[in-house]
């Protein structure tokens, strides 16, 4: 086992147990700080494929802006455990079975698909994940989809602008 | 030895220069408590800290014997592990910034290229941000976890604080990367260093905002509201004690040493010292000099904290949010529009 493989099944680890975790913890602060250790995990593996910017960026927009605001509301609200409705074990069996099949359906679809098959992951090399090609790639390539989401950010904002002054 | 295919000398030498750095900050950070009690002492003209030692200078020493030797006291009410994961978070947060901060240029020592800066990446000022937007969860956890309204009441304060400032903060980062077209730190100090201007004549408002934004992220007055004492008794900290309350004061101190060495670094020169030629004197020798600049840098800026914090008093919580999203964050945006118009210009 080389380095690379070492860090990558540690942070694969990682990100399944605090995932595992998130959905177990009875207290939804918990929930939420574990959550924030899934983002760092998956910012880890963005690192292994050489992509920096992504993996910065993901930890600036969900680990410290989404993951703020949700602590914020819950806090706010002051969600208890005890007081939390509890789902019936029958409930709870429908949402497992439903949710495994659904990852089954998903693996066999990526298994099945031609233009995965007989690909290697580009690892410490490649270099789209930077910056500088992003930027290039986004501005050149893909210049109208970025600027229509763009608008579909400013849209959201006013929304939320307009929403909260009501 | 080849276990794991490492390079180990280069691990030790990382692993030295961070021990160095992290004490080094730590040191810098105690050695500011007695510079706040003074600067405030010299400011309301009394003498400040005087019997501790000669000019009162073993006084953080004692003081944080003090915070040692308090009661370690864990509210039962409150949510343990958070409770102590708290300031734990905080001052990694605040000591994880100085990894992309370049100290100096190389030193050469045993036929070795050692870099005076731990990880030159290559998106250093958004890790920066990063770690900046991380800052937060120390205040919020630990105020969450100890089941107390009052410490409730400064989390949240923090929190929306923190979030109104980063905005206008990565706007006027913006700025300054538009003129400088790269995120590394390390490149932006050499530009600077070769000749150039340093960033603050391309970007005086730009490194007000900055200033101001960065003053905001660490809670210092006139932006202390999370731990306004007349109102919120003390704040996030209310409920702790012991060397866990020394950790929340103390990374009070070191993001203020961190940020004002980002401020050196991106707006004033790094380690650059002006009108002086580097070249001219053996290289290890101008890496001490340079490290010896970004200190004085840090000391000023540090000067520059505490001689606001003890001239302004704190703000109202309505004028903290009107100056945030109403006048810091239009004027950033002004200033993005104002570089780039003039950065197209000259094209």
């Amino acid at each position: 086992m080389n380095t690379l493989e070492i860090l990558f099944y540690t942070l694969s680890a990682f990100a399944i147990i605090s995932a595992i975790m998130v959905l177990i913890s009875k207290n939804p602060i918990h929930s939420v700080l574990w959550l924030i250790l899934v983002f760092f995990a998956i910012s880890g593996h963005y690192i292994l494929l050489n992509a920096q910017f992504l993996a910065i960026v993901n930890i600036i927009v969900y680990a410290g802006a989404i993951m703020v605001l949700f602590l914020f509301v819950i806090m706010l609200m002051n969600v208890k455990k005890d007081k939390e409705p509890q789902k019936q074990l029958l409930v709870k069996l429908i949402g497992v079975i439903a949710g495994g099949s659904f990852l089954t359906l998903l693996l066999a679809l990526v298994k099945q698909n031609t233009s995965f098959q007989g690909r290697d992951v580009l690892l410490k090399e490649g270099s789209i994940g930077l910056i500088h090609p992003l930027g290039q790639a986004l501005f050149t390539d893909y210049v109208v989809p970025f600027e229509i989401s763009s608008v579909l950010f400013l849209s959201a904002m006013v929304g939320a602008v307009i929403i909260g002054k009501k | 030895m080849t276990l794991l295919a490492l390079d180990w000398a280069f691990m030790m030498e990382k692993l030295i220069l961070i021990i160095i750095i992290v004490f080094a900050s730590l040191g810098i950070a105690l050695y500011t408590t007695f510079g706040e009690r003074k600067v405030a002492a010299i400011l309301q003209d009394r003498p400040g800290p005087n019997r501790a030692g000669p000019f009162g200078l073993l006084q953080p020493l004692a003081d944080g014997l003090k915070l040692i030797m308090k009661e370690e006291i864990i509210p039962t009410a409150s949510s343990k592990w958070l409770f102590i994961l708290g300031p734990g978070l905080a001052m990694t947060a605040s000591l994880m910034t100085c990894a992309v901060i370049p100290w100096g240029t190389a030193l050469h020592l045993f036929g070795r290229t050692i870099e005076l800066q731990i990880a030159d990446v290559n998106i250093g000022i958004l890790y920066v941000f990063a770690v900046v937007s991380m800052g937060v969860y120390g205040i919020m956890i630990g105020g969450w976890a100890s089941n107390n309204k009052f410490s409730l009441m400064s989390a949240l304060r923090a929190a929306s604080q923190a979030i109104s400032y980063e905005i206008a903060m990565g706007l006027a980062l913006i700025a300054l990367l538009m003129t400088t077209g790269t995120l590394s730190l390390k490149t932006i100090v050499a530009d600077q260093v070769s000749g150039h201007y340093w960033n603050v004549v391309y970007q005086p408002l730009g490194f007000l905002i900055f200033f101001i934004c960065a003053m905001a992220e660490c809670n210092r007055t006139p932006f202390d509201l999370p731990e306004a004492e007349n109102e919120l008794n003390f704040g996030y900290h209310q409920e702790y004690s012991s060397m866990k309350l020394g950790f929340y004061l103390f990374a009070e101190y070191v993001n203020m040493i961190m940020s004002s060495a980002i401020m050196a670094s991106m707006y004033f020169g790094g380690y650059d010292l002006p009108f002086f030629d580097e070249s001219t004197v053996a290289p290890n020798i101008a890496a001490m000099i340079g490290v010896g600049t970004l200190l004085l840098k840090i000391v000023l800026f540090i000067f520059l904290f505490m001689w606001i914090r003890w001239t302004i008093p704190r703000f109202r919580y309505d004028q903290l949010m009107n100056l945030g999203w109403k006048k810091m964050i239009p004027l950033a945006l002004f200033n993005m529009l104002l570089t780039g118009a003039l950065i197209l210009s000259k094209l």
